[in-house]
């Protein structure tokens, strides 16, 4: 028997993805990513090492910095658990932009027309408003979807682009402030319609409601009988059918639940951060939101945990733009990660196995 | 051929999975030229042994020897490289692409320029020559599950596999698909390929089989000669234990009207008529089979009465209530029981775990929901009552069902529609692919239902099978029910008669 043998790396297909290793997975592509990134900013002329110290110096450096990543993961949080949700049930809602502009708008126009009600009521009316054109706005991409199986993702996308410039014409138009310098935006609203803040920094109310959103997720999710027939349907319809769920209804409660999570990041963002309704009030949460969910692979107390390091990326993006790099960079680094998440998907199906490749000769 | 020497080895295999040792040190060896039959129970190890020959597993310990030389198999393709190619019970084919495409599907060459009349002509060339009838140009989707398997076939044989493994290939076929798969496996015995053949059936065994191996509880019980045993001796190899005999049908008193189909009429998935004015009754206390060529309309037949697919026309009575076109809820509400053809996807949710499989149907009702809430101690109590009572093999209840073995699964899901304490029963083909002893366990289970008062509908394409446990039978052909006999007076000649189309007169249904 001659032995001679040499160890190399092989793919083995797994089993069941291990528990560690869909932890491993998102560090692994955002290291990647940040690989990548330096690669271009190498080929760009700038030293990425002291790009990613501003980077991080700005968002965790300062208390500053560390509550404005807050202040970012809040709309990141609240349209990722929207995302997450209905991706969950198989429902490929891209339409979360469209469903936080939507929630912004039904806010806003609660502010602008009872400026004179009391904080309380004030504040819980524009918490329903905005859950609710959020909600209306998702359910609209549902009903085709659930009646007449027409595909959400293209319809749930296009309204996007609708709820975008309905906003802005609202505000370049009849909601327009008087006294705004021609600037696309509406006049401030009252003082009752602001969000409590918290440690002097403008970290708003709005970070409790998303945290208290992941929790209850949570629990619907594997507690209570609307979850599990939510995983169930997601796992397999036909099962779902034969058990006598009602999938149409759950495709509309759903995207109702979806869309309104968004809807409420735009409440919390008009209310908590500008304070009036303004064209651009998300530089794109909702389609970041598409990242953090597949990212967290789709658990609520993950996209807690992601949309803070999203947040601290997008923060970090605005303190390097002071070096002279284009803010776009951080769109890059973006998108690098969804690449490499997707990528490296391949760990959780397969795992790295050291075989001996021998060349032995049997009898 | 008894000096042939062995074309593939597996030397002293082990491989273990969390709970289980699916295969403790087996040995086991295939002749070119010859068919080598794999039996044993389920969850004995044959598909784990052969995945592990076929690169899909690989072995914790023992060797792979092919045409004399030691190989290591890494994935699929590497087993194609030596010639190892196995042909799944769950097809592996492209629907809207063509029987040729299909076959060349997943090859390296050609590399570029894809000459499809060449390879069009190749095909067919290969597949007339061992007799797998079908078409190169024609779509996957439009064939039958056996006119599939001829492509799987021939596609292993493209590729150049002189070792030929099929996983259960006779579960889904007709009587008269299974008489030609074993012609054609025939011929590529004759043609010095190695086939191994794995299958429940040991009448098929000692048809077509010229060695057989017996697992049992992962460990081989030894390799025969076909002429030197026979299917008494073979059972008591594969069980251990002598096999009491079959369970008796026993007439028990008829009660009221559970079931009745009055001239319904279905369309199938393709928008075709599938069933066309179908009446029946089924009283509680009564078993009745329904017999057929698989595709008369037997699967529509199960989902009008499971609320799964409309009425077109007619109406279905449960327990004397209008039923027609209401929602499987309801269905289920009204206390009809489905065990599907299709197990793992609608039966069963092949990621999920056992735990939450089982509360599928009682997760709206209490113990199992409070509120809005699930509480999951008593799902976990269900779970542990039902695993035991129905002997399941499971290594813990989180484990997802896709990872249980097929005679597992099904008890799993029999387990569960049957604790429900159905006054009907919907059962379809619920016997395939399962061992002589969890076919005895599921009939037996079947036969205590009726006793207990249960209407049960069986549907199955084992004509013994119906004739054993059917009060009457229903013969189906092209959507129609064809008559209905008393089963103590059917004969096998005149079911055959009816299931070909020749319809008797004046029966009672
Ligand atoms: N991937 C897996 N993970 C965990 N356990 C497994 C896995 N595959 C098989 N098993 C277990 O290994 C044992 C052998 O399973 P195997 O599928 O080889 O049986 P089988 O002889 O093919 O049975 P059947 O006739 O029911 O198909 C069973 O107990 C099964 O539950
Ligand atoms: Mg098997």
């Amino acid at each position: 028997m001659n032995k001679q043998s040499q160890l190399t790396l092989t793919l083995e297909k797994r089993l069941a993805p291990s528990r560690w290793i869909s932890f491993l997975v998102p560090t692994i592509s955002v290291a990647m990513a940040l690989l990548f990134g330096a690669i271009f900013l190498l080929m760009t002329g700038h030293d990425p090492l002291k790009v990613y110290e501003i980077m991080a110096e700005g968002a965790f450096g300062s208390k500053y910095g560390l509550s404005e990543t807050v202040v970012k993961s809040i709309p990141l949080m609240l349209t990722g658990l929207g995302v997450s949700i209905a991706f969950k049930m198989l429902l490929w809602n891209i339409g979360a932009e469209g469903q936080l502009y939507m929630g912004a708008f039904a806010a806003s126009w609660v502010a602008l027309s009872f400026p004179d009600a009391s904080p309380g009521f004030l504040l819980s009316a524009m918490f329903l408003a905005g859950f609710l054109g959020g909600a209306l706005w998702g359910l609209l991409p549902a009903l085709p979807r659930a009646f007449l199986g027409v595909n959400e993702v293209i319809t749930s996308l296009m309204l996007n682009y609708v709820a975008i410039l309905w906003v802005d014409y609202l505000v370049y138009g009849p909601w327009k402030d008087p006294k705004g310098f021609n600037f696309p935006l509406t006049a401030p609203f009252t003082p009752s319609a602001d969000l409590p803040t918290f440690f002097g920094t403008r970290i708003h109310l709005g970070l409790v409601v998303a945290l208290a959103a992941a929790a209850i997720l949570n629990v619907v999710l594997w507690r209570t009988r609307w979850g599990y027939e939510i995983r169930v349907i997601g796992e397999s319809p036909a099962a779902a059918r034969y058990a006598g769920m009602n999938i149409a209804r759950n495709i509309l409660l759903v995207m109702f639940l979806s869309g309104g999570l968004a809807g409420l990041a735009g409440m919390t963002e008009v209310a908590g951060i500008t304070h009036r309704l303004q064209h651009g009030i998300s530089p794109g949460y909702g389609y970041s939101a598409i990242i953090i969910a597949w990212l967290s692979k789709l658990s609520p107390g993950a996209v807690v945990l992601v949309s803070f390091l999203l947040g601290a990326l997008l923060v970090g993006g605005y303190s390097i733009q002071s070096s002279g790099l284009p803010a776009a960079t951080v769109s890059m680094l973006q998108g690098a990660i969804l690449f490499f998440v997707l990528g490296s998907e391949i760990l959780t199906k397969y795992r790295l196995v050291l075989v001996r490749r021998g060349e032995r000769r049997a009898n | 051929m008894k000096d042939e020497p062995n074309l593939v080895e597996m030397r002293d295999i082990t491989k273990g999975f969390p709970g289980v040792l699916a295969n403790d040190r087996v040995s086991f060896a295939a002749r070119a030229g010859e068919i080598h039959a794999l039996l044993g129970e389920n969850g004995a190890g044959k598909s784990t042994l052969m995945s592990i020959l076929t690169g899909l597993y690989r072995p914790d310990e023992g060797e792979i020897i092919v045409a004399g030389r030691r190989i290591e198999l890494h994935s699929p393709r590497d087993a194609i490289r030596n010639g190892i190619g196995m042909v799944y019970q769950h097809f592996r084919l492209i629907p809207p692409f063509s029987v040729a495409e299909n076959v060349i599907l997943g090859l390296d060459a050609p590399r570029f320029l894809l000459n499809m009349p060449e390879i069009e002509k190749k095909v067919a060339a290969l597949s007339e020559s061992y007799g797998l009838r079908v078409d190169p140009k024609v779509k996957v989707w439009q064939l039958s599950v056996g006119e599939q398997q001829r492509v799987e076939i021939v596609k292993m044989l493209y590729r150049g596999a002189r070792i030929l493994i099929l996983d259960e290939p006779t579960a889904v076929l007709t009587p008269q698909e299974t008489r030609e798969l074993f012609l054609t496996l025939r011929r590529m015995a004759g043609n010095g390929h190695a086939v191994i053949f794995i299958t429940h059936k040991l009448h098929e065994v000692m048809e077509v089989a010229d060695r057989i191996t017996v697992l049992r509880g992962g460990r081989s019980v030894g390799t025969v000669e076909k002429k030197d045993t026979n299917p008494a001796s073979l059972a008591r190899m594969m069980v251990g234990r002598e096999i009491p005999p079959a369970p008796s049908r026993s007439e028990g008193p008829r009660g009221e009207k559970i079931l009745e189909l009055q001239a319904v009429q279905a369309m199938s998935d393709k928008g075709l008529p599938a069933l066309r004015g179908v009446s029946l009754t089924i009283r509680a206390g009564e078993l009745l089979g329904i017999a057929g060529v698989s595709g008369n309309g037997q699967k529509e037949l199960a989902e009008v009465v499971t609320g799964l697919r409309p009425v077109q026309a007619g109406r279905l009575y449960i327990k004397g209530k209008d039923l027609t076109n209401r929602s499987p809820k309801e269905i289920i509400e009204a206390g009809v029981s489905h065990v599907p053809e299709d197990r793992l996807g609608t039966g069963l949710i092949p990621n999920l775990g056992v735990l939450e499989n089982v509360i599928l149907k009682e997760y709206r009702r209490p113990p199992i929901s409070r509120g809005p809430l699930l509480d999951r101690r008593a799902a976990r109590e269900r779970s542990e009552d039902l695993v035991r009572d129905f002997q399941v093999k499971v290594a813990y209840l989180d484990l997802p069902v896709k990872l249980l073995s097929g005679g597992n699964l099904q008890r799993l899901l029999l387990a569960r529609e049957i604790s429900a304490a159905p006054s009907l029963i919907v059962a379809v083909y619920p016997v395939r692919g399962l061992d002589i002893g969890a076919t005895e366990t599921v009939h037996n289970l079947l036969l205590q239902q009726k006793a207990r008062g249960a209407a049960i509908l069986l549907i199955s394409e084992d004509l013994e099978e119906i004739l054993h446990l059917s009060d009457r039978v229903a013969v189906m052909y092209e959507g129609e029910i064809q008559g209905v006999l008393p089963s103590s007076e059917a004969r096998l000649e005149e079911i055959g008669l009816l299931m070909a189309g020749m319809k008797k007169e004046a029966t009672t249904a």
